[in-house]
This record gives C-alpha cells, sequence and structure tokens, in this order.
C-alpha cells in the first residue's frame, strides 16, 4: 500500500533526489562533529597522565548512579527533576531522531529491534516523552527569563552573561520536538484524508495535536509540510550536534565519559603526577599546575564537562562569603582559556600562559579550604580539590606563597607545629588531664595497645588541649589502654599537603609513620578528623585508623562508659558534620548516635546544611593562618545556622571547627545564647564521676 | 647589575623560646632552631628582582661557621646564583666593626655594584651596614624600601622615616644599602627548592684567602664586648591590670584617658 504522502528519501526537490540532499546532511553534520571533537581532543592529548583506566566496576556503578539514574539531580529538586525529564527525553527521542536521519535516504528504515510491539510501544512513548520535554523546555525558559535563579547570574569579572546560549538551545530542543510532530502529524493527517488512519496516537501529544490542527489541510500543503518539517529536523539535528562542543552543552556527550572516569575516593590527594611515585618527586622538572597544559586530562574533560549549574558555587562556603573564589568559574575560565589556546582552525597557543595572574587570582587559589561541598554536588562529577592542590603545588613551587602562609610552614619544617613551640611541650597537655587517668608516653619507652594521636592544634592550642584532656579521661572511662607519641609525635600535614607543600608533607609522613610504627601499637584513635584523614588516605601502612566518636560509641553500646544521670532541664544541641569527618570519610552516624544516648539533650538538625551538605565552618590547619578577602567567616554563617535550628549548644567533632565555632560565636554576638563543644568534651561531662565532681579542671562532674 | 647580599643565620625568635643562661653569658642555646634573619630575607629577594630586571648576579654571603651554610643554601633556593661562606676560626667572636671588616674584603675580591644588607639582625646592633660602607668608603643608605634602577649607574630609593613618612633620595653606585622589611614580599623556599640546591658547591674563604689581617678581626679585635645578659625586672612604673576582660578594658581606657594617650 502507497504511503498517504511520498517519504524523504523518494521524493524530489526541484527535480533532484532529495535523497542525496538528505545523505549530504548527515555526512557533513557527522564530519564536521567528528573534525569538531578532534580539536577538542588536541589539548587531552597533550595533558598531564591522568591515572583513570581502572576499577571498572565501581565506574559502571557511578554510571549507573549518577549519569543514568541522575542521582544528585533531584538535590535542586524543580532544576533537577526538570533535568531528569529533559535527560530521559533525549534517550527516548534520540533514537526517534536517528532513525529519521536514516529514513532520509532509507525508505521505511527501522532501527534494528524496533520492530512490532516494542516499536508500537516505543513510538507511543516518544511521542509522551517529546510532550514532557516540551512542557519541560517551556518551565526552563520560563525560569532563565522570568525567575532567573540567582546561581545562574554571572558576576561581572567573570564574563557576560550565558542566558542566551541556555535559551538558544532550549529553542533547538523545542524545534527538534515540533519539527519531529510536524512530520508525523502531516502523515497521520494525510493518511485520515485517505480514510486509512494509522496507529492511534497518545492523547495530548505533539502529533495528536498537530494531526487534529491539519485535519483540513490539502494533500499538497501536507506533502510539503511533511518534507519541511524533514528538513527543518535534519538540519536542526546536525546544527545542534555540532554546536554542543562549544559552550556548557558539550556535557551532553561529555557527560557519560566524566562520570565515568570520575574521582572514585573522597578524601586524598592526587599524586604530584600520576605515573611518579614518591621517590621519583625529587627528579620532577616543575611541580604542580602552572600552565593550561600542566591539568590532567581529566581535569580538561571537567572543563568541558561543566554544565554551568552553578550548583557548586552555590554550596561553595567560601563563594557565600564573599571570598575571591567561585568553583563554577574555575571551570568555565578555564573551558574558555582552553578555547582560545585551542582554536578550531589554526594552530595551538605555542606559548605558555600562566594561569596564577591570568585566569586565577592567588588568592582564588587559596580561599579554598577543600570542604568538598563542591564536588558532593555536582551532578556530573567534575572535581575540585585536587585542582586546587595542584595548581597550589605550582605556586609553592614558585615561591608564591602569602606571608601569612610562609611563617607556619618554616614552623612546621623546623618543629613541627605550625607556631613553632617546642617539640619537648607537646605532650605536655597530658598535665592537664587529672587524677585517676594516666596517659602512657611511647616516646618514654612505655607501651600501650592502642595510640592516640593528638596532632598539632590539640596538642599546644591552650583551649584545644581540653580536647585532649577530655578525650583521654573518656578513653580512661572506657578502660582503653592508650599513649601518645608525645616528642615523637609531628603535625600529621594534612594541610601542608592540601596547601601545596608536598615534601615537607612527605617528610612528615616519613616521621610519624615511623614513630607510629615503632610504637606497636595496634590501632590509632584521633579527635581531629584532619589527622584521621590524613592517616586513613595520605599514609600508608599504618594500623587502623579510627576517630574518637567511633569508639564512645563502641564503648557506649558494651556499657562500657557509664554516664551521671541529668539532674538539670534539657538542652537543645545541634551537630555540626566536619568536612573531613564526614564527606570525606562518610562519618555521619556515630558522633550523632553517641549524643543520642547522652541524658538530658534534644538534637535538632541544621536541615539542608547538615550530612553531606554541612557547610564548612571556615577551614583547618594552615587555613588558620590564611588571612582571605571576605565580607564574613564562614564560622559566622555556621553558628546563625545553628541558632536558627534551634539550638543553645554545637556540638563539633573537630578541633578546628571549635576554634571557627567558638570565635564565631562572639564575632556575632552570639555569647550567651549558644556554646560551642567538642564531642569528647560533651561526653567527658556527662560522665559518671565515683565520689562526685572529682574531675579535674573543674569542668565534668555531675552537672 | 651584580649584588652582592650579606645575610646571617640567626636564631628564630618566632619559633623559639628565648631564655637567658643563668650565667648572664648568652641565651640558652640547646633548643634553638635557626633561620635566616628576617630582614636578610627581604634584602634577597629585593636583589633577585632588580638582577631580574636588570640583568646581573647575586651573590650572598654570610660570616659563621658551617652552620650557617644552610642559611646560604636557602637564599640560593631562593635564587641567588651564587653562595659565599667566610669562615675561619681567626673571625670567632667578632664585634660588629670585625664582621665588616671580613664583608669588606669579601667585597674587594668581587666586582659588586650594589651590595645590600638586612637593617638589622634579630641578634644584632644594627650596625654592619653602616661599617661596612664607611670601611669601603661607599655611599650608604639605610631602612630602605624602595629601589628603582635609574640611567647612569644611580638609584632612586626610598627611606622610611618617623612616623610612617618617606623620604626619596637618589644614590651613586656602587654603594651599600640596609634594607627594611616590607620593601616587597619574600618568595617561599621549599624543601624542594633546597634539596635542588644541596649539591651546589659554595667555596668558602678564610682570612688568608681574604687578605686579611687576622689581628683587625676576631674576639682579640673586639672594641666592644659584651658583659652581661638579663631579663630586666619588672619596673616600678609597670602595672598588671586583673580582672575579667571586660574590667580590664574599662580600666585600660581610664587609664589612657588619665595619662592623655586618649583625647
Amino acid at each position: 500500500m502507497e504511503p498517504a504522502l511520498i517519504p524523504p528519501a523518494a521524493a524530489t526537490l526541484a527535480g533532484f533526489p532529495a535523497r542525496l540532499v538528505f545523505l549530504l546532511i548527515p555526512a557533513v553534520g557527522v564530519g564536521l562533529f567528528a573534525w569538531i571533537l578532534r580539536r577538542r581532543i588536541e589539548p587531552l592529548l597533550r595533558a598531564a597522565p591522568d591515572d583513570r583506566f581502572n576499577r571498572y566496576g565501581e565506574r559502571v556503578a557511578a554510571v549507573l548512579r549518577l549519569w543514568l539514574a541522575q542521582a544528585r539531580q533531584p538535590r535542586y529538586l524543580l532544576a533537577g527533576v526538570l533535568h531528569i525529564v529533559v535527560f530521559f527525553g533525549f534517550l527516548i527521542l534520540g533514537a526517534r531522531s536517528l532513525q529519521l536521519v536514516v529514513l532520509g535516504f532509507v525508505e521505511g528504515f527501522v532501527l534494528p529491534g524496533f520492530g512490532g510491539a516494542f516499536g508500537a510501544a516505543y513510538h507511543a512513548a516518544k511521542d509522551v516523552a517529546a510532550a514532557a520535554v516540551l512542557v519541560a523546555v517551556v518551565v526552563l525558559a520560563v525560569r532563565r527569563l522570568v525567575f532567573r535563579p540567582a546561581r545562574y547570574a554571572v558576576p561581572e569579572r567573570y564574563g557576560k552573561d550565558h542566558t542566551p546560549e541556555a535559551i538558544l538551545v532550549l529553542g533547538l530542543i523545542a524545534t527538534l520536538l515540533v519539527s519531529e510532530g510536524l512530520f508525523e502529524a502531516s502523515l497521520v493527517a494525510a493518511e485520515r484524508q485517505l480514510g486509512r488512519p494509522l496507529q492511534g496516537l497518545v492523547p495530548l501529544t505533539l502529533p495528536w495535536a498537530l494531526a487534529a490542527l491539519l485535519g483540513g489541510v490539502s494533500r499538497e500543503a501536507l506533502q510539503a509540510l511533511h518534507l519541511a518539517a524533514y528538513t527543518v529536523h535534519d538540519l536542526t539535528f546536525f546544527f545542534f550536534l555540532c554546536f554542543l562542543p562549544f559552550g556548557k552543552h558539550f556535557h551532553v556527550v561529555t557527560s557519560l565519559f566524566n562520570v565515568f572516569f570520575m574521582r572514585l575516593d573522597p578524601g586524598t590527594v592526587k599524586p604530584v603526577r600520576h605515573g611518579v611515585g614518591e621517590a621519583g618527586l625529587d627528579a620532577l622538572e616543575t611541580f604542580g599546575v602552572k600552565r593550561f597544559e600542566d591539568f590532567t586530562w581529566k581535569h580538561m574533560l571537567d572543563f568541558y564537562s561543566c554544565a554551568d549549574c552553578g550548583r557548586c558555587s552555590d554550596r561553595c562556603p567560601a563563594n557565600r562569603v564573599g571570598r575571591p573564589l567561585s568553583p563554577r568559574f574555575v571551570s568555565i575560565k578555564a573551558r574558555d582559556l582552553c578555547f582560545r589556546r585551542y582554536p578550531l582552525r589554526g594552530r595551538p597557543a605555542a606559548e605558555p600562559e600562566p594561569l596564577i595572574g591570568g585566569i586565577y587570582s592567588e588568592d582564588e587559589i587559596w580561599s579554598c579550604t577543600t570542604c568538598g561541598a563542591c564536588e558532593e554536588e555536582c551532578p556530573l562529577g567534575i572535581e575540585y580539590i585536587d585542582k586546587m592542590v595542584d595548581l597550589r603545588r605550582g605556586m609553592v613551587d614558585d615561591g608564591l606563597v602569602p606571608q601569612s602562609l610562609q611563617k607556619p610552614l618554616a614552623a612546621i619544617e623546623k618543629r613541627g607545629n605550625p607556631w613553632g613551640k617546642m617539640e619537648k611541650k607537646r605532650g605536655d597537655w597530658v598535665l592537664g588531664v587529672g587524677e585517676g587517668c594516666r596517659v602512657k608516653g611511647f616516646d618514654k619507652g612505655e607501651q600501650a595497645e592502642v595510640l592516640y594521636f593528638v596532632d598539632s592544634i590539640t596538642s599546644y592550642d591552650d583551649r584545644m588541649q581540653k580536647i585532649a584532656q577530655a578525650a583521654a579521661r573518656v578513653f580512661c572511662a572506657a578502660g582503653l589502654d592508650f599513649g601518645i607519641l608525645g616528642k615523637d609525635e609531628k603535625d600529621s600535614g594534612h594541610e601542608v599537603r592540601r596547601f601545596g607543600e608536598e615534601m615537607l608533607f612527605q617528610s612528615l609522613k616519613e616521621h610519624n609513620t615511623e614513630a607510629i610504627r615503632a610504637s606497636g601499637a595496634r590501632w590509632i584513635v584521633t579527635t581531629d578528623p584532619h589527622a584521621y584523614n590524613a592517616l586513613r588516605k595520605d599514609y600508608r601502612d599504618l594500623p587502623p585508623v579510627r576517630h574518637a566518636s567511633e569508639v564512645i560509641l563502641e564503648a557506649l553500646r558494651a556499657g562500657r562508659l557509664a554516664l551521671a544521670p541529668e539532674a538539670d532541664g534539657v538542652g537543645t544541641c545541634v551537630y555540626h558534620d566536619p568536612c573531613y569527618l564526614g564527606r570525606h570519610n562518610r562519618l555521619y552516624d556515630a558522633p550523632r548516635q553517641v549524643i543520642d544516648r547522652l541524658p538530658g539533650l534534644r538534637r535538632v538538625e541544621m536541615e539542608g546544611n547538615c550530612r553531606d551538605r554541612s557547610f564548612c565552618c571556615g577551614g583547618g590547619g594552615l587555613m588558620l593562618f590564611y588571612e582571605p578577602e571576605e565580607e564574613m567567616r564562614m564560622g559566622v554563617v555556621r553558628v546563625k545556622m545553628a541558632r536558627e535550628a534551634g539550638a543553645d549548644l554545637v556540638v563539633a567533632a573537630c578541633p578546628f571547627c571549635l576554634v571557627n565555632l567558638e570565635d564565631a560565636i562572639k564575632v556575632a554576638g552570639l555569647e550567651g545564647e549558644l556554646e560551642a563543644v567538642d564531642l569528647c568534651e560533651l561526653v567527658d561531662r556527662k560522665l559518671a564521676r565515683p565520689g562526685g565532681p572529682g574531675a579535674a579542671n573543674g569542668q565534668g562532674g555531675m552537672a | 647589575m651584580n649584588i652582592l647580599v650579606c645575610v646571617k643565620r640567626v636564631p628564630d625568635t618566632a619559633e623559639n623560646e628565648i631564655e637567658v643562661r643563668p650565667d648572664g653569658t648568652d641565651i640558652r642555646r640547646e633548643d634553638l632552631v635557626y633561620s635566616v634573619n628576617e630582614w636578610d630575607n627581604y634584602a634577597v629577594e629585593e636583589a633577585i628582582q632588580i638582577a631580574e630586571r636588570t640583568g646581573g648576579t647575586v651573590t650572598v654571603a654570610t660570616v659563621g661557621d658551617a652552620d650557617a651554610e644552610e642559611v646560604v643554601r636557602r637564599e640560593m633556593a631562593m635564587g641567588a646564583q651564587q653562595g659565599l661562606m667566610l669562615t675561619d676560626p681567626a673571625f670567632e667572636g667578632s664585634d660588629g666593626r670585625g664582621v665588616a671588616e671580613i664583608l669588606k674584603a669579601a667585597v674587594q675580591r668581587g666586582r659588586y655594584d650594589l651590595v645590600l644588607c638586612g637593617a638589622q639582625a634579630d641578634d644584632g646592633a644594627g650596625q654592619v651596614g653602616g661599617m661596612l660602607a664607611a670601611l669601603l668608603d661607599w655611599p650608604y643608605a639605610s631602612l630602605v624600601n624602595r629601589i628603582e634602577v635609574l640611567e647612569g649607574q644611580r638609584l632612586r630609593i626610598g627611606r622610611e622615616i618617623e612616623g610612617g613618612n618617606q623620604e626619596v633620595s637618589e644614590i651613586e653606585l656602587p654603594c651599600v644599602l640596609s634594607i627594611q622589611t616590607g620593601i616587597n614580599e619574600p618568595r617561599y623556599v621549599g624543601i624542594r627548592g633546597i634539596r635542588k640546591v644541596a649539591s651546589v658547591e659554595i667555596p668558602a674563604l678564610g682570612a688568608s684567602e681574604l687578605g686579611l689581617d687576622p689581628s683587625r678581626v676576631g674576639r682579640a679585635a673586639c672594641r666592644v664586648r659584651k658583659l652581661d645578659y638579663f631579663v630586666p625586672p619588672a619596673g616600678a612604673g609597670a602595672e598588671i591590670l586583673q580582672g575579667s576582660p571586660e574590667e580590664i578594658a574599662a580600666r585600660l581606657v581610664d587609664l589612657l584617658k588619665a595619662k592623655g594617650g586618649l583625647k
């Protein structure tokens, strides 16, 4: 039976077989796209190596979760749901578009496997998908043009607004949908005129509506419309394809690969150069990222993949308090630089172009606390921490380190702590532990089952020593056989490494590794999440490392810690997730469960800003010494969140969080309304003390 | 322009707790860590920046024993091309003039257009730069916080004077300048930088190589001798304010008002 309309592959255009035109369009389109891609791959071939061809099972799982299941999209509910509609619409309609392209030169073409019942179901599904995508496109355009969510704004210093590109692409998508619908509807209308309706159309879909509209149109007009719709679809399809690699919509092509190759281990830092071991570091010509080509190929792929959605910067605490850092623009600026250096036509730029002082400023790169909020949020698996560390390595190598950081770095090099305090005083805090609890010293030749790795701030800072003292009393009460390295311990180097001073970190790591291994301890406990992360992720071949919260929870569960019955009224507390306990080590529940077992406390959450969305308090380690440009302290934002959650006590499980939160309470004028306390101190306060208030510095006892 | 920068290894005051020995002859040195004198770091950075702009070399020299080599190496890691150890048992115990004599001999052995010193050392008296200039009979400016190289063997220099004011002068080369902190931002030197220069040979010159008359240097030639170190007793005018921070602050404001410090 002849079709009611001449199909594209059989049509003639001005006496010329249309098939040739419809063969030429995809040939040119695919050729051009391949050529553009080849040019885009050029910088990746010149990039630093990156070790990502491994762990395929985990990578496929990441693709299934983040790419196919769009797992991170609903974290921003409206945008996320709209994206999911468009994403699945693309997957479904992609097959239809492919079929259409081939129909231009092969009459009656059906994709393999798309015949029969599946074909009919698919046909209905693609119409539903098209309708859904069209609705989503309209909503997206209204959002962009009318509601203008703040996170899409482009501050002046970062260049021009990206709305026109977004609107153009929405227009292209709508054109594809409508032209496909018209192509279908014109045929249906013509067949109906011949009294032989094709398969039923799903109500409320585009072909359904358009076919109804076209009911009274002449066969000739329908024929012209049929061919015109086809041509528009064909041209739009290949224009869109070739347009993708020019901007943020490149993610349509690259996202699958970007997620597949994404960083799998939070909390870690990439080696200075993949393929070069620690022994080979001295032989490297240069360290870190100084020019664009020093980035690894995966980091370049990140730049291509950034969809400019602004979620990273929306969650970035540095951006929030007005520091000169916006992770989104770390990507966008690098992508723009890449396009400049590697133009589609002509040779790539030969002369090196320093990134610092070029697209990035020193303060921008030092502003990052490596909290990881950006990476946690990115739906595409783009990474930032390794880039920051690599850029800092480059700055350290060139001597570009602010004076405020040079002093503590020099002190760590000389004395093993950022204040330059005497090594022999590192264990002096034990003098304040009080009666009934003796802290053993591995440096004094004593043996113990457990090594308490205290790290610098908790060892030396007057206020933070109280955390160590409280922890020691709790460990004693739990019957733990533990000791410290004392003068043999040096800074874990966690921030030393993340601030780009890799060689200093390596020497600290060697020293501590040797001291820890020589101690003979069977496992390690620490109260400092930064030390915890360093020992777990940056060090090798150590006994198991646990955070104090895990140890305390275990002791509470086993009934090895006796708590005093609470006499006073109930206080409301909120737990602040330290970045290096939470996001980087996924330890969210143990500290909460410890709090929940303590008497006299009601625990609330900073909803929307807790667990993996915790808001960094301002950063630890060397970040305490850095003097950032900012409008407000991160800690101030954080304590206000705690107050809004209704808490009068904010519990941290990190000495740096405690420094920042206590300072912030003063700055925010919340003294008397809100108190910050470390988890160990809180547990210490609630311990049952035989013989009444016998706690050392008077802060414990039968509260 | 070829520049010689004189540097000194000093106990790092920021990273030590300085205590005087009970016998009053010195500070306790057992637990000290040492580093480059802070002012000297700025002088080296300035020299490197001048050499980067105008060409020429930067040489770093120190008077001291073998331990002092570490500071020369650190400054070479910053970017100084050459190092020079001025070391001889005969130099030990030299006073400021003795050190200036040694440096003068080193300056005269080379061809330097400019000699930079730190304005003072953490453990010094701020005298060597001026004495060195006098011994060389070169022009001298102290507390320099800005250097601009002009045509015709001249520099325009800025000096910090009382009250944060700036004095601008012209000075002829060769000359000696003592450098104030804040003239620049000294670059960071990491372990990696130091390792890169770890095996560079640093020539060591003694009295005979320098052609120095041993009677003009060393302890015996001192015209100034240290007699005692002590921690001054609390003076009668000192008052330690007691109380809560608020009370202390209120009392301090009252005192400042009463003594005319606040108007």
